[in-house]
């Protein structure tokens, strides 16, 4: 007996998209140190993040709709990496990794910006210094787990988040 | 030996040179007034055609140190591969030295960065600017009077949250 | 960088077609963060200003902040795809200060690691070289045995990617017989990608037409601009520090390896040098894993520099004051007072540490002589009057790594 497929199909569209969504993120690689050697092998073919359906990595933040800020970022940085953010269409998501990118990690000098939440909204945090690529590959799982959670159509879980959630930055405390 | 041929040439040069020796390591000490003619003699009459290090110090905590900022040039000859160091003493507030950029184009970017951790300039540079840190930088970071976790420089940015972005 | 830094276009009216080009940080080809300001001439590059900072973390200050051990961790993070290779840079240095002479068996540990780490950082400077012109494959082979010498690492010390390994007068641990089966095993195993590698790249026609005659650098120019390493040697500057100032075991192994050096100096030339140093590399570790002497890789611990060995910190009093004289941070070791510059060979050229020493544990100003600096320095001489598609061509040889770049 062939499979019969309906005329037409009742489904709520959030479902759909985050299913859509979550399953093709296109990485924004911002790697700035060591973590972004890592984040190569993650792409190299040992442990190949495109099982994952975020292997195309663009490095043009208009296409993108994931950043890993990969590696410390600096001073001289951020404003550079605030606009990369602001540059990316919504909806997007970040995921911070390492601990220099999530802390300082151990660099907790002059020029260093002790953790990007403090700057941008993050979404996802990886911890080590670096990270394994299994440890990023889990992040990516956890982070779709997430969009396909939480995500809504037209993005309004975005819009609810009027507030910087990281933790306060040291001249506001 | 290379280097005491080298130091006995200075000396009967530049009277009033210092030299002292450490592990493989031979110094020169100099006057800053002094320095750039060390500096081409030891170029042009000693074939020391490759200046592998510039660097400095700041002495302010070092015991018993009675001048601020020392300023370490080494220069390897390439021929026979002898390494000599020359150093030479700076103190406030006359902190410039001649650039070594005329016998050395690779003393540029060096140059630099010593005037951006330090403060020291160098007269003749073509291009002293700050190179490491941000134009908008006002200290000196290597500085021993500057502190590790900086001046608060680092949280000194604009935050970005989701609904703004 | 402000306005006033940059270059000033030409006045004339057949001049001003030239126009400026941003190019980073944020670029594929910039291999992290490097900005360079481009005068572009239609697709011909007139000027090159680079600008760099863009990950200066304050390594130098740190190193005034940490002792001699400590510090091992930070410089890990400098040259971040031969990790291994500043701290054996680093150690050497601080050695020197103290007077301190290894034992046999740390000083073969030492070259092997360092070897590896040599190989490490060629596959993936070749990688990412063929890569930014469009051969994806090249990288692919290089980084599955950058993940054997990374499992190699991780054998070792428990960390795959930056060991911290090296320790005042020895290491972390004596190596096991899984290290020697693991490095025999990659002495085996390697020369196939290398030929893989080899037989993709070197005789690529698009590969080859867009590296050779690209970005030469001439021999009196490469000594003027303080250039070491493989790139002075693709220009003709027979010097490589293993050979002219022998460290660790390297007087063993004079014979065993030969220096690759090259006269045409462009792009192409530094892919070759870099590609035919794995092989010489590999010869040195094979050499040196077939004879790794027994005994200790601790110096003897009544020198006071190393740590004793645990159960005896716990069974006896003097090793436990000894520990804890190394642990205290106003104790610790005392070396002379005085300066010293100690240089290695690293993978990019002279890797050396000024280290100024005022009698404590911690240095009291530690100063890197960074190759990856001194090199980005000549991309200016050598891009003028190149097309703008070779700028990647360059950028991709020099092997800039940001972070020993800004530090």
């Amino acid at each position: 007996m062939a499979l019969t497929i309906p005329d037409v199909m009742l489904a709520r569209l959030d479902p759909l998209a985050n299913w859509v969504r979550a399953n093709s993120l296109w990485p924004m690689p911002f790697a700035t140190a060591c973590c972004g050697i890592e984040l190569m092998a993650t792409g190299a073919s040992k442990h190949d993040i495109a099982r994952f359906g975020a292997e195309v990595m663009r490095f043009s933040p208009r296409q993108c709709d994931l950043m890993i800020v990969a590696g410390r970022v600096v001073m001289k940085m951020l404003p550079v990496l605030q606009r990369i953010w602001t540059q990316m269409p919504e909806p997007k998501w970040c995921i911070s990794m390492g601990a220099c990118a999530s802390s300082g990690g151990v660099f907790d000098t002059y020029a260093v910006v002790q953790g990007v939440d403090r700057f941008i909204p993050v979404d996802m945090y990886v911890p080590g210094c670096p990270p394994r690529p299994e440890q990023l590959i889990q992040a990516i799982i956890d982070l779709q787990a997430k969009i396909k959670q939480t995500g809504t159509l037209q993005g309004t879980e975005f819009g609810k988040r009027t507030e910087h959630k990281g933790p306060l930055p040291m001249h506001l405390n | 030996m290379a280097h005491d041929t080298i130091i006995a040439a200075l000396k009967a040069k530049f009277a009033e040179l210092v030299t002292t020796e450490f592990r493989d390591n031979f110094r020169v000490v100099v006057a800053p007034a002094r320095l750039f003619d060390v500096l081409q003699s030891l170029k042009d009459e000693h074939g020391f055609n490759m200046l592998f290090e510039l660097t400095a110090a700041d002495y302010l905590k070092y015991p018993k140190a009675t001048d601020r900022f020392g300023v370490v040039y080494g220069l390897l000859n390439m021929a026979t591969g002898v390494r000599i160091f020359v150093k030479t003493w700076l103190n406030e507030p006359d902190l410039t030295l001649p650039s070594a950029f005329p016998l050395w184009k690779g003393a540029d970017w060096l140059e630099r960065e010593v005037y951006d951790m330090y403060g020291i300039l160098f007269d003749g540079h073509p291009d002293l600017r700050r190179i490491l840190m941000p134009e908008a930088f006002t200290s000196f970071p290597l500085r021993k009077d500057y502190p590790l976790r900086g001046r608060g420089e680092r949280h000194n940015f604009a935050v970005i949250t989701r609904a703004e972005s | 960088m402000p306005l006033e830094a940059l270059p000033t276009l030409p006045e004339g009216p057949e001049k001003d077609y030239l126009w400026t080009l941003n190019f980073g940080p944020q670029h594929p080809a910039t291999h992290t963060t490097l900005r360079l300001i481009l005068t572009l001439d239609g697709e011909t590059v007139v000027t090159a200003v680079p600008d760099i900072g863009f990950l200066h973390s304050g390594f130098e200050k740190l190193g005034e902040d940490l002792d001699f051990n400590q510090y091992v961790t930070i410089v890990d993070r400098m040259n971040y795809i031969s990790p291994i290779m500043n701290e054996i840079a680093w150690h050497h240095t601080v050695e020197k200060l103290m007077g301190i002479e290894l034992t046999p068996r740390c000083k073969y540990i030492r070259t092997i690691l360092g070897e590896l780490a040599r190989i490490s950082d060629h596959l993936l400077c070749a990688g990412a070289q063929a890569l930014d012109l469009g051969a994806f494959t090249a990288f692919l082979y290089g980084f599955q045995q950058r993940e054997v010498i990374y499992d190699i690492y991780e054998t070792i010390s428990g960390q795959r990617f930056h060991p911290s390994y090296t320790r005042v007068g020895g290491l972390l641990f004596d190596v096991t017989d899984q290290f020697i089966r693991k490095v025999r095993n990659f002495v085996k195993e390697f020369p196939k990608t290398h030929a893989d590698m080899c037989r993709l790249l070197n005789r690529n026609r698009i590969f080859l037409e867009r590296t050779q005659g690209i970005g030469v650098l001439s021999k009196e120019l490469a000594i003027d601009l303080s250039c070491t390493g493989p790139l002075a040697r693709s220009s003709g500057v027979v010097r490589d520090l293993r050979k002219d100032e022998p460290y660790l075991a390297y007087p063993d192994f004079q014979t065993a390896f030969k220096v690759v050096c090259a006269a045409e100096g462009d792009c192409y030339a530094r892919y070759i040098v870099r590609m035919e140093e794995m092989i010489e590399s590999l010869k040195i570790i094979d050499a040196a894993i077939e004879n790794l002497p027994a005994g200790a890789v601790n110096v003897d611990v009544e020198s006071k520099a190393v740590f004793p060995a645990q159960t005896s910190v716990y069974r006896s009093i003097e090793s436990m004051i000894q520990h804890f004289e190394l642990v205290m941070p106003n104790r610790q070791w005392t070396p002379p007072v005085d300066e010293v510059y100690g240089a290695i060979e690293s993978p990019n050229g002279e890797l050396g540490f000024y280290i100024v020493s005022d009698g404590t544990g911690v240095a009291y100003r530690a100063r890197t002589r960074p190759p990856s600096y001194i090199h980005f320095a000549v991309f200016p001489y050598l891009i003028e009057g190149h097309q703008i598609s070779d700028v990647v061509a360059v950028l991709g040889s020099l092997n800039i790594i940001a972070a020993e770049l800004d530090r």
